[in-house]
């Protein structure tokens, strides 16, 4: 299927552009007017990373008339290693600026507007509503669920790309011609199970193989050329070295971008809606959590546990695991309760999410209970998948 | 039967259906997508897909590096 071109062409090219881009004037499929549309496109790049570097670096080399950064954080040296829009002489500074810099070096053409913020819920939309197409380049999956939120409401193409160790995935999630991110991944991973990049490492050049994918993608939309990855994931394995897609299509259920959506406006706090929790928490729960159908088993069988809830008494009240106990988090935070655990028995703890109980999980393993675990989607999950009777909050 | 998950030969047992695959496969329900015959599943329709021999399932696990 073609989409029409999503931005209109600018008036002209100067001589210079039409040096400049001369390679890409004599393809038939660009021509003058791929060319002038590339030119009054606005596109905003979220973040200035692994992604975010080579997606930039292109975008202005193709002729992208203003491109947008936003990123907040500074260059660390392990970030070289596959962050190629910054170099040795940049660390420690800005990254929107560096990133600015780069690109003013490959184009001085090419017009640059830094959003020097954390996206957040009360700026996402007055950002993304100065662009054309929004290019994901960022390394969680809060502001993931965020940017794939703000795009739908907004109707703005989202160009989307995630990487991990060897492995890529991209698509372009457009609600109004196919589905969206939570389409495909309605919520996110239990806290804890799915590793960072920081955590789990990523081949540098992978961002290459990914990132040049969302840049062609997106000027194939600005372009309005071509075949969009709408309703496909391109799944890239870099170690058996293939390339190949899946077809996604939109989900009638779907929370965001259904014509039955739920959900009108964007969440009070995707931080909470992802469970992000803490390093220390994140380390904890890597190898030690369940699921809620392991549990469901290790109650059946009678295994040599104490299953405690970490959540407040008033929750506890709504609904509970049939057989725990309740701890809440504080005291197992700041210690109380520790010498009340039972040295004998397994201990598996729980919340009302996962978030919550990887924290204490951190705590109780660091206190000696090295086989402690915790319950992976928390209670939500057990009254999902267990026991749908119950109520949920 | 005998259906391919992630490319490699799984044995089922008859009347699988997607959702059973899934839990035994996989730690978590969310976080993932499921892809039947290079089609992706809705979680919510798991239960009502039935597997068939050969079938192509691959489990996605969300990664969120950029």
């Amino acid at each position: 299927m073609n989409y029409a071109p999503l931005v209109e062409p600018a008036a002209e090219l100067s001589i210079n552009e039409v040096r400049r881009y001369s390679r890409h004037l004599i393809i038939p499929e660009v021509g003058m007017s791929g060319q002038k549309r590339l030119k009054s496109a606005k596109v905003l790049c979220v973040g200035a990373g692994g992604l975010g570097s080579p997606a930039l670096m292109y975008l202005a080399a193709a002729g992208v008339g203003t491109l947008g950064i936003v990123e907040f954080d500074t260059v660390d040296e392990s970030n070289l290693q596959r962050q190629i829009i910054h170099g040795q002489s940049d660390i420690g500074r800005s990254k929107a600026q560096s990133a600015r810099d780069s690109v003013y070096e490959i184009n001085p053409l090419t017009e640059v507007v830094l959003h020097e913020v954390r996206l957040d819920v009360t700026n996402v939309e007055e950002i993304f509503s100065q662009y054309d197409l929004i290019v994901d380049g960022t390394d969680n999956f809060a502001t993931r669920y965020l940017v794939n939120d703000a795009c739908v409401l907004l109707n703005k193409p989202y160009v989307w790309g995630s990487i991990y160790r060897f492995d890529g995935q991209a698509s372009v999630f457009w609600s109004a011609h196919g589905p969206c991110y939570r389409c495909l991944y309605p919520e996110p991973p239990p806290p804890g199970m799915v590793p960072s990049c920081a955590e789990g490492g990523v081949l540098g050049v992978l961002c290459a193989s990914i990132g040049s994918i969302q840049v062609t993608e997106a000027i194939k939309l600005l372009m309005g050329i071509g075949e969009p990855l709408v309703g496909r994931l391109m799944i890239y394995d870099a170690l058996e070295m293939s390339y190949r897609t899946i077809k996604i299509r939109k989900d009638p259920q779907c929370p965001i971008c259904s014509p039955n959506a739920t959900q009108t406006e964007l969440l009070p706090d995707y931080e909470a809606f992802c469970g992000t929790i803490s390093q220390e928490a994140m380390a904890a729960a890597q190898e030690s959590t369940i699921s809620v159908r392991t549990l469901k088993t290790m109650i059946d069988s009678g295994a040599n546990m104490v299953l405690i809830d970490v959540r407040e008494p008033n929750e506890f009240e709504i609904l509970r695991i049939p057989g725990s106990i309740l701890v809440p988090k504080q005291e197992i935070l700041n210690g109380t309760a520790l010498a009340s655990l039972p040295q004998t028995k397994q201990i598996v703890l729980y919340c009302k999410s996962g978030a919550r109980s990887a924290e204490c999980l951190a705590v109780i393993k660091s206190a000696g209970f090295s086989d402690a675990v915790h319950v992976g989607g928390g209670v939500l999950a057990w009254a999902r998948e267990i026991d749908p009777s119950l109520p949920t909050y | 039967m005998i259906v391919i998950l992630n490319g490699f030969e799984h044995e089922v047992a008859p009347n699988t259906n997607l959702a059973d695959l899934v839990a035994k496969v996989s730690r978590a329900e969310t976080g993932i997508a499921v892809a039947v015959n290079d089609e992706v599943v809705p979680r919510h329709a798991w239960s009502a897909t039935p597997l068939s021999s050969g079938a192509r399932i691959e489990v996605l696990t969300a990664v969120q590096g950029g």
